[in-house]
């Protein structure tokens, strides 16, 4: 039967081949584009990414993979200075309160355009702030950073933080703010609260955000985004996984110094080590500290982050009444090696916590001294308390590794042995990161009597610590509603957080500090732990930032 | 023909359908989700509540599940909240289908164009060195995780001897034109011919680590049949007619052990979409594996369940095609 049919089939191929051939022309720019060798390409700086981004348009992203990329393309009102957690000017050159701190005048720079070519001027800055603030049903629950520093939008003006902008010059605006705090207006240093073309945004429908099967819908703005950065957004390939920045030649201030960034999305740890062995990557983040020794001696740098977060233990005595008993928390704390736990579980430069704050933070309490390891102390402490082998159900996290905890089972085990030498009964439990560990913690009342957790500052601000953790009486992880000094602690920590003056906040905020560490021990402090970011050969200029907020404008990739 | 194929289809709609059931109230009935995937450290009860009720996962669950079939009746198949975040479920899966059609088809070749000859070669040569070899060797490939392989092909061939890349589909930037999502197949119509070696050079390691435990099922299945059929009586029927070798080999040998060995290849397929999921992820190739491993690390539902279906379809399908094979190589079968 068949030769004839053959043929018929090969013919009719070749010729649809032919066909989808000639519809199928090159698109590339022009020749000599293709460098083929990736990495090392001349002034191209590669960065393996351990996670795709979740779109382009910081306010509403909420992951560090997003905004690792969208920092070089945005800036804020205030910036971070590189390296430290320390707050600079950047598109405002300055900012003063009124005599209450309730509003805020900003004196914007006069020589900043954005990336379409449109003016930043103070009315670009309240346009900002309006379309923040202003959000649909699906905006409210999305937008998280403006949700969880401002409080409320727009429908329920009453409760947010922010009231108002206004342009009082071309240059010059003044935002009104409900009271004063401590986060503002550290606040617009974040990611999230950058300035964005108005042009760009009323254009992309950039608000245009909806709540669909299961997820949220994002406007096409969220895929084309403007700001003032030293680059420009050059395309996602989503086929690829690759990002690619351009550098932006109208930068107001120094031009970068790569013409080129490119963020390559790869999931798995061992896989971006061997890229960057291979030269393909020129650096990544969050190398396992394992590997720091061997990947310098190959010749590459790993540059270790100051640390800006802490690890804890976390105590519920809503799940477990006899942690009511300050003795039995103490006596938890006294069991703990932290000193070992720092030395064997953690990188270098880790350092054992003695509050829920790194140094660095305005209102750490430097003469509060560390929980000794004592051993004895704490089995006296629990036969005063009458609870010698208590049992403890005691959490831990799986299929994650966060910068405060590099290893959740390692430091769990070592916590692990510690109480149970003193004669506690500890009942293991774990659970998956996203498969139920954190609604367990979160919960209301948390299901674990212990669990390790931890947090890294999104910016400098004594609230954005201890404010997180026991500013919110009702609805926080440690269940400090069931303890009598809980609605006090909240209380102080808010009046704290609304003094006006610097130095007084600073000297409120030590005193709760300590009184927390002394007083109430409603958790554990266990560490900080640097994590660290590793460049190639070659790569210059990379300054590891506490905040892991890296600007990549100083980077070259020089040849090997 | 056309009867039975209907009939099959209208099976495997039946299948999806249950599946889609099962699936929906396994995922959501399992701890977790992804909203503390969202929140993470922030997770307070109000914030969970408040993300829970804008996402639609605050109601019962037959509700959830007539609300997602009445859009995917209307070709809406869910939001991705983490691989692309935005995103209509379907449009990922297709985004990502032509990456591991490519993959899984470069793997099954390998293991085909390997398997059935060395099979053949082997139950010739019952018990040489060449058989021996072989055979240690499948065991070897079936043995061995796709991941560990996968480590030690990256190892020498990209880090060590750096003659193949490490990871990835195509280097960085080659500025390749996409029409198709095969970049293989892309290069060619486009004539971009750096561009189609270039994405071949990054299938070959993913491939070969894919194709191990394909090979070494083929490699066997062929090797056992082979033997099986060399001991037949229409062999030596033949062989006593006076056949020569060749029409033997072809028509009675080849042909016979040829069935079981097309049943196992389809049966492959299933498996080669399985293993996509370890050899994409430690590839970094962005194919519906990788898109899978995320969507269940993340817990982005409606990518998980668009995936896991189009899966069983695919699936489904491909046996489809087998038994239709299979029809064509045993006459016996037809007629029934």
């Amino acid at each position: 039967m068949s030769r004839r049919r053959t043929v018929a089939t090969w013919t009719t191929a070749v010729l649809a081949a032919a066909t989808l051939a000639s519809c199928a022309d090159s698109q590339r720019d022009g020749e000599g584009d293709s460098g083929g060798g990736s990495g090392g390409d001349e002034g191209t700086f590669v960065f393996g990414a351990a996670g795709a981004p979740e779109m382009f348009d910081p306010y509403y992203a909420t992951d560090g993979e997003t905004f690792r990329i969208t920092r070089q393309m945005f800036e804020g009102l205030l910036g971070i200075e590189p390296g430290s957690a320390e707050v600079v000017p950047e598109l405002a050159t300055e900012w003063e309160p009124n005599e209450d701190g309730t509003e805020w005048t900003f004196t914007l720079r006069d020589d900043v355009t954005f990336h379409d070519g449109e003016p930043f001027n103070a009315e670009a800055v309240c346009y900002n702030f309006e379309r923040m603030f202003d959000q649909n049903e699906a905006g409210r629950v999305a937008a998280e950073y403006w949700g969880y520093v401002m409080g409320a939008y727009a429908d329920d003006a009453d409760n947010s933080l922010y009231q108002g902008c206004e342009a009082t010059g071309e240059f010059e605006a003044v935002v009104s703010i409900k009271g004063p705090t401590s986060g503002f207006p550290t606040m617009l240093t974040l990611e999230s609260l950058s300035m964005q073309s108005p042009k760009a945004l009323e254009e992309g429908d950039a608000n245009g955000i909806a709540a669909e099967g299961e997820g949220f819908t994002f406007p096409a703005y969220a895929d084309s985004p403007v700001g003032t950065g030293p680059f420009t957004f050059g395309e996602y390939d989503e086929a690829n996984g690759e990002i690619t920045l351009e550098r932006n030649d109208d930068y107001w201030g120094e031009q970068a110094l790569s013409s080129e960034i490119v963020f390559r999305v790869i999931p798995d740890e061992s896989t971006r080590r061997q890229e960057l062995e291979a030269g393909s990557i020129n650096g990544y983040d969050l190398p396992n500290p394992v590997d720091w020794a061997g990947l310098e001696e190959e010749g590459n740098s790993v540059e270790v982050r100051d640390p800006f977060n802490i690890l804890y233990l976390g105590l519920n005595p809503e799940a477990n009444p006899q942690l009511k008993d300050l003795k039995v928390r103490q006596a938890i704390y006294h069991a703990l090696n932290r000193e070992q736990l720092v030395q064997s579980q953690l990188p270098e430069g880790a350092a054992v916590a003695t509050q829920f704050m790194p140094d660095t933070v305005s209102g750490y309490n430097t003469s509060i001294e560390p929980y000794a390891y004592d051993p004895d102390e704490a089995k006296r402490l629990l036969a005063e308390a009458g609870a010698e082998g208590m049992t403890l159900e005691f959490a831990y996290p799986t299929e994650v590794t966060r910068p405060y905890m590099p290893d959740p089972e390692k430091i769990y085990e070592a916590l692990r042995t510690d109480l149970e030498a003193v004669g506690i009964k500890v009942k293991v439990a774990s659970a998956s990161w996203n498969g139920g560990y954190l609604d367990n913690v979160s919960g209301e009342p948390g299901k674990y009597d212990a669990y390790i957790l931890g947090w890294t500052g999104d910016y400098d601000s004594a609230y954005n610590f201890i404010g997180t953790f026991f500013g919110n009486l009702k609805d926080n992880d440690f269940g400090t509603d069931a303890m009598p000094w809980g609605k006090q602690l909240a209380d102080d920590l808010k009046e704290a957080d609304a003094i006006v003056d610097e130095a007084e906040r600073g000297a409120a905020f030590e005193k709760i500090n300590a009184q927390i560490m002394e007083e109430y021990l409603p958790g554990l402090p266990i560490s900080h732990s640097p994590p660290a970011l590793v460049v190639g050969p070659g790569v210059e200029g990379v300054t590891p930032s506490p905040l892991t907020a890296e600007e990549f404008d100083t980077v070259t990739v020089g040849g090997e | 023909m056309l009867r039975f194929v209907l009939r099959r289809l209208l099976q495997m709609i039946l299948v999806v359908l249950a599946l889609s059931m099962l699936l929906f109230g396994w995922l959501r009935s399992l701890p977790g989700g992804p909203v503390s995937a969202i929140l993470g450290e922030r997770q307070t009860t109000e914030r969970r509540e408040a993300l829970e009720i804008a996402l639609g996962l605050d109601q019962p669950l037959p509700v959830q599940y007539l609300k997602f079939m009445d859009r995917a009746v209307h070709g809406n198949f869910g939001t991705s909240t983490k691989v692309l975040p935005g995103e209509d479920a379907l449009v990922v899966f297709w985004s990502r289908l032509p990456a591991t059609v490519e993959l899984t088809l470069l793997a099954l070749v390998i293991a085909i164009t390997l398997g059935i000859p060395l099979g053949y070669i082997a139950a010739r040569r019952v018990g040489s060195l060449t058989d021996t070899t072989a055979v240690i060797f499948s065991l070897v490939g079936v043995a061995v995780p796709v991941f560990f392989t996968a480590f030690l092909l990256k190892y020498f061939f990209a880090v060590e001897w750096q003659v193949l890349p490490v990871s990835g589909r195509q280097s960085t930037g080659l500025d390749a034109t996409q029409v198709t999502g095969m970049f293989v197949l892309d290069g060619v119509l486009t004539r971009e011919w750096d561009a189609s070696w270039d994405a071949l050079k990054h299938l070959i390691l993913p491939a070969v680590a894919l194709a191990t435990i394909p090979f070494s099922v083929i490699f066997r299945i062929t090797r056992a049949s082979v033997l099986d059929v060399l001991d037949e009586d229409y062999v030596r029927t033949a062989e006593a007619k006076g056949l020569t070798a060749r029409v033997i080999r072809g028509r009675h040998v080849l042909r016979n052990a040829m069935l079981p060995v097309v049943t196992t290849i389809g049966l492959q397929v299933g498996g080669l979409l399985a293993g996509a999921i370890l050899t994409e992820t430690v590839f970094s190739y962005r194919g519906v594996g990788d898109a899978l491993a995320t969507s269940f690390r993340e817990k982005d539902y409606a990518v998980l369940q668009v995936l896991i279906l189009a899966t069983a379809v695919i699936f489904v399908l491909v046996n489809l095609v087998v038994d239709i094979a299979y029809a064509v190589l045993d006459p016996r079968i037809r007629t029934r």
